[in-house]
C-alpha cells in the first residue's frame, strides 16, 4: 500500500520552494524502500531531459476513446438536468428527451420546498464545513507529528492510523445509534458531525506531504530560537502545509457532502442533509420523476461548480495521495 | 519569545548591586526553567498533536467497533436499545441458517466482482491514454473525475431512471438495435449488472487517476530500453507498465474490495427499498444489516452481520497480503 501513497515526483509537488534539495535528502532518509530514493536520487536533471519531450503523442484513436469516456462520465449529469427541466408526463414517453424543456425552475422550486432541499443544502454546508475544518486541522497536527517529530511507538501508532482506514462504517452504526438515542440527538446535526471529525486518510495524506515539503532544519532552527511547539506549528508548519491543507479540505468536503450511511440512520426528513433528502425522494416521498431529478441536480450542483473552479487542484490531490475516504 | 524571558533586565543590573544579583539568579533559574519547559514541550507535544485524532477515533471508531461485538451477543430491540438481553452466540448461529444472509453474501460477492473487475480494467486503459501527451489533458482528467463528485444518492436516482423498464434510455437504445425491453430491476443478473454499472461509473475515473500517477513515476529509460529491444506499444504496456504498477494495482484491488463489501446506497436507492428488490435479488450485506436493524428492529442481529462483514474483510486482507508476498517473492 505505501507505494501508492508515496508517489510524488519532485516536479508535481505543489509547494516547490527554496530548500528543496534539503527536503529531498531528508525524504530519501525517511523512505523505507530503495526505489523511491533511487528515483529521487537521479534528480531533476534527468527529468528535464526526459520529461514531457519523450512522452508519446496521443493518436486519433486515443482521443476518440477519451472523448467516449468523457461523454460517458458527463452524460448522466447532463441528462439529470434535462430530465429536471421536463415534466413527469414527458419522462413517461419514448424516445426519452434529449434536450431541455421549460420546467426547470418550477421543478427546482418544488424540490426546494416540498422535498426540503433548501434546508438540506443549508444543513449540508454546515455539516460538511465543520467536518472539513476539524479534519484538516487535526490531520495537519497529527501528520506533522508523524512526519517530523520523534516519539515513542510512532511506527506502531502510524500503522494503527492506516489500519483504521479499513474499518467500514457499518461496524459503528449500532452503538452510535444507541448513543444518539440515549442522548436524544436524533435529528440533530452534531450527531452526524462528531463521528466524522477526524479521518485517517487525512493524517496519512498530511504526513506524506510534510515529510517531503517541510525541511527539518526549519523546525530545528525555530526550536533553537526558543519557539515552543505551538508557535512552530503556527509559524512554520501551517504556512508550508497550506497547499496540501487546501487540497485535503476539498477532498474532505466532497466526501462529507456525500456521506450517506450514517446520516440516513441518524437524521430524518424533518432535518435532513442533502443525501437524506435525496433518499426520501428515492423512496417515493414525491412521486414525480422530474422533481426527483431536480432534487438530484440541486444536491450535486454545488460540488459540480466547485469541480469546474478547482478541478485541477482536486485532480492533483487525488493523484498525490489517493485513498477512498 | 524565550529570549525576552531569559534576558535579565538591563536596567536592574545598572542601578544597585544586590538586586542585580537577585535578577541574575532569577534569570538563571528562568533559563533552567525555560529549558526544562522546553524539554517537556519537545517530549510531550507530539502526543498532544496526535491526541485529537486518536481520541476521536477511540470514541467513534474503536469503541463502537468493540461494542458492536458485545451487542452481537445480545438481543437488542431498536425500540429499547438500552435493554440488552444476553443470548450468547445465538445471533451468529442464526445467521448461518439464514437464507437471506447467504443470499446477501452471494450478491455482495457477485456485485463486487461485476463492479470491481471492469472498473479497474477500464481505469488501467484510461490511465494509459491519459498518460499520452494530450491537448486538454486537464479537461479530460477533471471530466473523468466528475462522477466521483456525484453522490451515491444522486447517481443512483439518475441510473434508476436510465435503467427504467418502459421509458428508460438504455432500453430505448437497446430497442434501436432490436433488443426487446429488459426488465433490469426484476431480474437477478440484470439488476446486479445495473447496480454494478453505477459503481463502475462513479469510480473508474478516480482509479484511473491513481494509476496515472503511478505511471508517471515509471522511469522513462525502462520504456526506452524496451523500445530498443523492439517491443511494441502493447508489449511495453504489458511488460513495463503493468509490472511497475503492481503495488498500485494491488492497492486499488484492496480498496475496491473494501468498498464492494460495504456496498449499501446503490442497492438501497436503485429500487427504493431495503429488501433489495422483490425477491432480494440485489440485497447486499450492508443492506441486509440495515433491514435487520432498522426495519426488523433487531439491533443484535444487525451487529452480528456487521461483525461477519469485519471477519470477511480481515480474511480478504490476509488473502491479499499473502498474494502480495507471493508476488514479491517470485519477482
Amino acid at each position: 500500500m505505501p507505494a501508492t501513497l508515496r508517489r510524488r515526483t519532485p516536479g508535481s509537488r505543489p509547494g516547490g520552494r527554496p530548500g528543496t534539495e534539503a527536503d529531498d535528502a531528508t525524504e530519501g532518509h525517511t523512505r523505507a524502500d530503495g526505489t523511491g530514493t533511487a528515483r529521487r536520487g537521479r534528480g531533476p536533471r534527468l527529468r528535464k531531459a526526459g520529461g514531457a519531450g519523450r512522452q508519446l503523442h496521443a493518436g486519433p484513436f486515443a482521443y476518440a476513446v477519451l472523448v467516449l469516456f468523457t461523454v460517458g462520465s458527463l452524460f448522466p449529469l447532463v441528462w439529470t438536468a434535462i430530465a429536471a427541466s421536463r415534466d413527469n408526463q414527458r419522462l413517461a414517453e419514448t424516445p426519452p428527451p434529449f434536450w431541455f424543456g421549460g420546467n426547470l425552475f418550477a421543478n427546482l422550486t418544488t424540490a426546494w420546498q416540498d422535498a426540503n432541499m433548501g434546508k438540506a443544502l443549508v444543513n449540508t454546508v454546515f455539516v460538511a464545513g465543520c467536518i472539513t475544518l476539524s479534519t484538516v486541522l487535526f490531520a495537519t497536527l497529527a501528520g506533522y507529528a508523524f512526519a517530523k517529530l520523534r516519539f515513542r511507538a510512532k511506527n506502531l501508532l502510524l500503522m494503527m492510523v492506516i489500519g483504521t482506514m479499513m474499518v467500514p462504517p457499518q461496524l459503528s452504526v449500532v452503538p452510535l445509534f444507541m448513543a444518539v438515542a440515549e442522548l436524544e440527538w436524533t435529528n440533530q446535526l452534531q450527531a452526524v458531525i462528531l463521528p466524522m471529525m477526524v479521518n485517517a486518510f487525512g493524517v496519512f495524506f498530511m504526513r506524506q506531504y510534510l515529510t517531503g515539503a517541510l525541511p527539518t532544519e526549519l523546525i530545528e532552527a525555530a526550536r533553537v530560537d526558543g519557539a515552543h511547539s505551538l508557535r512552530i506549528v503556527w509559524h512554520v508548519v501551517f504556512p508550508v502545509a497550506r497547499p496540501a491543507m487546501a487540497v485535503l479540505g476539498m477532498l474532505t468536503f466532497v466526501l462529507a457532502w456525500n456521506e450517506f450511511f450514517w446520516p440516513i440512520i441518524a437524521l430524518t426528513q424533518d432535518n435532513p442533509t442533502v443525501q437524506v433528502a435525496l433518499t426520501g425522494l428515492g423512496r417515493g416521498y414525491i412521486p414525480d420523476e422530474s422533481v426527483i431529478m431536480a432534487g438530484a441536480l440541486l444536491g450535486t450542483l454545488p460540488l459540480l461548480i466547485a469541480f469546474t473552479l478547482f478541478g485541477k487542484q482536486i485532480v492533483g490531490g487525488v493523484m498525490q495521495g489517493a485513498v477512498k475516504g | 519569545m524565550t529570549s525576552s524571558r531569559t534576558d535579565p533586565l538591563p536596567g536592574a543590573r545598572a542601578t544597585t548591586a544586590p538586586p542585580a544579583a537577585g535578577a541574575a539568579g532569577r534569570a538563571h533559574r528562568q533559563v533552567r526553567g525555560g529549558r526544562r519547559r522546553h524539554r517537556w514541550d519537545a517530549r510531550f507535544s507530539p502526543y498532544a498533536f496526535i491526541a485529537p485524532f486518536f481520541l476521536f477515533f477511540a470514541a467513534f471508531g474503536l469503541f463502537p467497533l468493540l461494542y458492536t461485538g458485545w451487542a452481537s451477543l445480545h438481543r437488542v430491540s431498536l425500540h429499547d436499545p438500552t435493554h440488552m438481553e444476553w443470548v450468547g452466540l445465538q445471533n451468529f448461529s442464526r445467521l448461518l441458517e439464514d437464507d437471506f444472509f447467504w443470499n446477501a453474501l452471494r450478491n455482495t460477492f457477485t456485485i463486487g466482482v461485476l463492479s470491481t473487475v471492469p472498473q479497474l480494467l477500464m481505469a488501467l486503459g484510461l490511465a494509459h491514454l491519459l498518460n499520452y501527451k494530450l491537448r486538454g489533458s486537464t479537461f479530460f482528467r477533471v471530466a473523468v473525475l466528475t462522477p466521483y463528485a456525484t453522490s451515491v444518492a444522486a447517481a443512483t436516482l439518475v441510473f434508476a431512471m436510465l435503467f427504467g423498464r418502459d421509458y428508460g434510455m438504455i432500453n430505448w437504445a437497446l430497442g434501436l438495435v432490436g433488443i426487446d425491453h429488459v426488465d433490469w430491476e426484476n431480474g437477478t443478473w440484470t439488476s446486479q449488472l445495473a447496480v454494478s454499472a453505477i459503481v463502475v461509473w462513479r469510480w473508474t475515473g478516480y482509479n484511473a487517476l491513481i494509476y496515472l500517477a503511478a505511471m508517471q513515476a515509471v522511469p522513462h529509460d525502462l520504456y526506452e530500453s524496451a523500445a530498443l529491444d523492439g517491443a511494441s506499444r502493447w508489449q511495453q504496456f504489458r511488460h513495463v507498465t503493468v509490472p511497475s504498477l503492481r503495488p498500485t494495482i494491488l492497492f486499488t484491488v484492496v480498496v475496491s474490495t473494501i468498498g464492494a463489501t460495504q456496498l449499501f446506497g446503490e442497492p438501497l436507492l436503485f429500487g427504493g427499498s431495503q429488501t433489495g428488490g422483490g425477491s432480494h435479488q440485489y440485497q447486499t450485506l450492508g443492506l441486509y444489516l440495515y433491514e435487520q436493524g432498522w426495519f426488523n428492529f433487531q439491533l443484535g442481529r444487525a451487529s452480528a452481520i456487521a461483525w461477519a462483514m469485519l471477519l470477511i474483510l480481515i480474511a480478504v486482507g490476509l488473502l491479499n497480503w499473502l498474494i502480495a508476498r507471493r508476488l514479491g517473492r517470485t519477482r
